[in-house]
């Protein structure tokens, strides 16, 4: 029964993301709005659209953690490989956390799990000078309804690509 | 930017003591509220219209004795007597006060005043009046001023009548910087905003395009500090508010700087910096730019406040593992835990008089606005809610503001006030929603 209820988490987990990838694109500040890349095309492996959908572009993280999941670290090896493949790309990682939680807090949380993602994509080899992070607290939650299965999903970090030479 | 600050001169000029129209003995004692013993039983009061001593100012004069009742029973320690249960007119400011008219209705407090308007300068005049006494409390005071300016006069008539009853400063004439806000709550916008305590007279700071977070006024209310996303990374900014320029506080390359606050001299701020994940709070000296660190260690120190004395600080910690609050000297070093009830407790506030901790509580799913003593002793709850964070003091350690966060997909944000034992809890009137309030200095 368990590994039923994960599964099916896991799979609404997936669509949610997906759903959510255009908020990376809309944005007019912050530097999720990625000036001058294009998604291009899911099938292209050097695309922004493979990193995200099939690579995978963020990580959950339990209710007041910053630890990487099993899963969470499956993803970041994953992300660390593509970006050695793809040197022209840069990354900012953005941490979040639900809503439960003072603003200040949250900061602070939401950078110790970009900082999570990104000491493992520096372990693995990736340049730290092409990884920024970045924490946006509770203020850019992606789902909205007041329930942990919301809260689990903004409860993330998120390795949002950027085109261009290294910072 | 339209100009923020009203620009009128205030001249403040006492008035001889009036003659009391009839001799009478107190008979409920003197007029006086002690706030510190749980008043239930709001104090009677009657503002009749303020005189319009010259042509064109009926309205002008209307408008303010409006103003004092609202701040006035606002408090929830006073309940204005309306007009229509009047039997009294008052016509001349000088004329004797007819005390029997007004103990028939039970006004305890009876606030007359008198107005006149040349040019654009206002002049106001008061008396209060101990009606069961039957004579003047204090002298009468008169405020000269620009008519456009006109509720900052009636907040200080209001100020006055307040602390000569409660004896108590006020807290009326002020302003609350804060976030205001607007959308859904995946695309919300947010712009800094200005307005008096009583949500009147609203502007705005900033515009939307970026994200703002957690004003704080400077002791003397004319600038502000505030967290803003405008370079793609949260970073301290110091405003100053009349001509709306500002300047970066900290902006190291590949740090983020938050949760500021100025210590009470207004020469450093104190605030949380982030390196590699790590939040540490630093002192920085607002004349030079140089920054000291004051706690170093892996857990999150965060929401730092000092001390009205400006000799130590309180802060909000997770190294015992959870979310504490803790007090250390100004300088940094040892750091003792005050808070030890259930829960996480974090941004602390120190209040003005000094006596009083406010803080957030976050317990078994809830939210709660509290206060402790400086010690940790003594705690209170004052709210419980959803989400309710980031208590604010008003000048006069009386009253809090906060915000209050509504649950679900539709929820949204406002800001509240409530008094220190816990009773008045409401809504501040202003349009759109609203966050992280921080109250001024009385002006």
């Amino acid at each position: 029964m368990r590994h039923v209820t994960k599964a099916a988490l896991l799979v609404a987990g997936l669509t949610l993301a997906a759903c959510a990838n255009s908020d990376l694109y809309s944005g007019t500040d912050g530097p999720g709005s990625q000036s001058g890349a294009t998604a291009g095309s899911v099938d292209d492996p050097t695309s922004i659209a493979h990193f995200q959908q099939v690579v995978g572009d963020r990580v959950l993280f339990a209710v007041d953690q910053s630890t990487l999941s099993d899963e969470g670290r499956l993803t970041v090896l994953a992300q660390a490989n593509w970006l050695l493949d793809n040197p022209e790309y840069t990354a900012v990682v953005e941490g979040h956390a639900d809503e439960q939680g003072t603003r200040e807090y949250n900061l602070a949380l939401g950078a110790r799990r970009a900082s999570a993602v990104r000491q493992l994509l520096v372990a693995q080899g990736v340049s730290a000078n092409r990884i920024r992070t970045v924490s946006y607290g509770k203020e850019r939650p992606i789902e909205l309804c007041s329930a942990e299965s919301c809260y689990a999903q903004n409860r993330r970090a998120v390795t949002v690509l950027a085109a261009g030479a290294t910072g | 930017m339209t100009r923020v600050f009203a620009n009128f001169l205030m001249g403040l000029i006492l008035l001889g003591a009036a003659t009391a129209g009839g001799v009478a003995q107190a008979q409920n004692g003197p007029l006086r509220i002690e706030i510190t013993e749980g008043v239930i039983e709001p104090l009677p009061f009657a503002v009749p219209d303020f005189v319009a001593e010259t042509p064109g100012s009926n309205q002008i004069s209307k408008d303010i004795s409006r103003v004092i009742a609202e701040d006035l029973s606002g408090t929830g320690l006073f309940r204005e007597i309306p007009a229509q249960a009047h039997i009294s007119t008052i016509t001349n400011f000088a004329s004797p006060v007819q005390f029997a008219d007004w103990k028939a209705i039970n006004a305890q407090a009876l606030i007359t005043g008198g107005v006149s308007v040349s040019g654009n300068q206002l002049e106001v005049k008061f008396r209060v009046w101990d009606v069961f006494a039957g004579q003047e409390l204090g002298n009468g005071l008169r405020f000269k001023g620009t008519t456009d300016g006109w509720r900052r006069m009636a907040h200080k008539v209001a100020d006055a009548v307040y602390s000569r009853i409660t004896g108590e400063g006020g807290y009326f004439d002020s302003r609350v910087v804060f976030v205001s806000e607007t959308g859904p709550k995946n695309d919300r916008k947010k712009r800094l905003g200005i307005m008096d305590y009583d949500g009147a007279n609203l502007q705005y700071l900033t515009d939307s395009s970026a994200i703002v977070l957690a004003p704080r006024f400077s002791p003397t209310g004319k600038e502000v500090l505030y967290t803003s996303y405008e370079t793609g990374f949260p970073q301290v900014y110091l405003m100053d508010v009349a001509s709306v320029r500002r300047k970066v506080m900290s902006d190291e390359v590949g740090t983020m700087s938050f949760a500021p606050r100025f210590s009470p001299d207004g020469k450093s701020v104190v605030m949380s910096v982030t390196e590699g994940g790590n939040t540490d709070l630093y002192r920085m000296d607002v004349a030079s730019g140089q920054r000291t660190r004051l706690t170093n260690g892996p857990a999150i120190e965060t929401a730092p406040s000092f001390s009205p004395d400006g000799t130590r600080i309180v802060f909000e910690s997770d190294r015992s593992g959870s979310q504490q609050l803790y007090v250390m000297a100004a300088s940094g070093g040892e750091a003792t835990r005050i808070s030890s009830g259930q829960g996480r407790y974090g941004t602390p506030v120190w209040s003005p008089r000094g006596d009083l901790i406010a803080f957030t509580k976050q317990n078994k799913g809830r939210f709660h606005i509290g206060v402790m003593r400086t010690d940790g002793s003594e705690e209170r709850l004052l709210t419980a809610s959803f989400l309710d964070e980031g208590p604010t003091w008003a000048p006069n350690g009386r009253v809090i503001m906060f915000t209050r966060e509504t649950r679900g997909a539709d929820g949204v944000s406002a800001l509240y006030s409530v008094d220190v034992s816990g009773r008045n809890l409401k809504r501040v009137r202003m349009n759109g929603g609203g966050s992280d309030p921080s109250w001024s200095p009385l002006q």
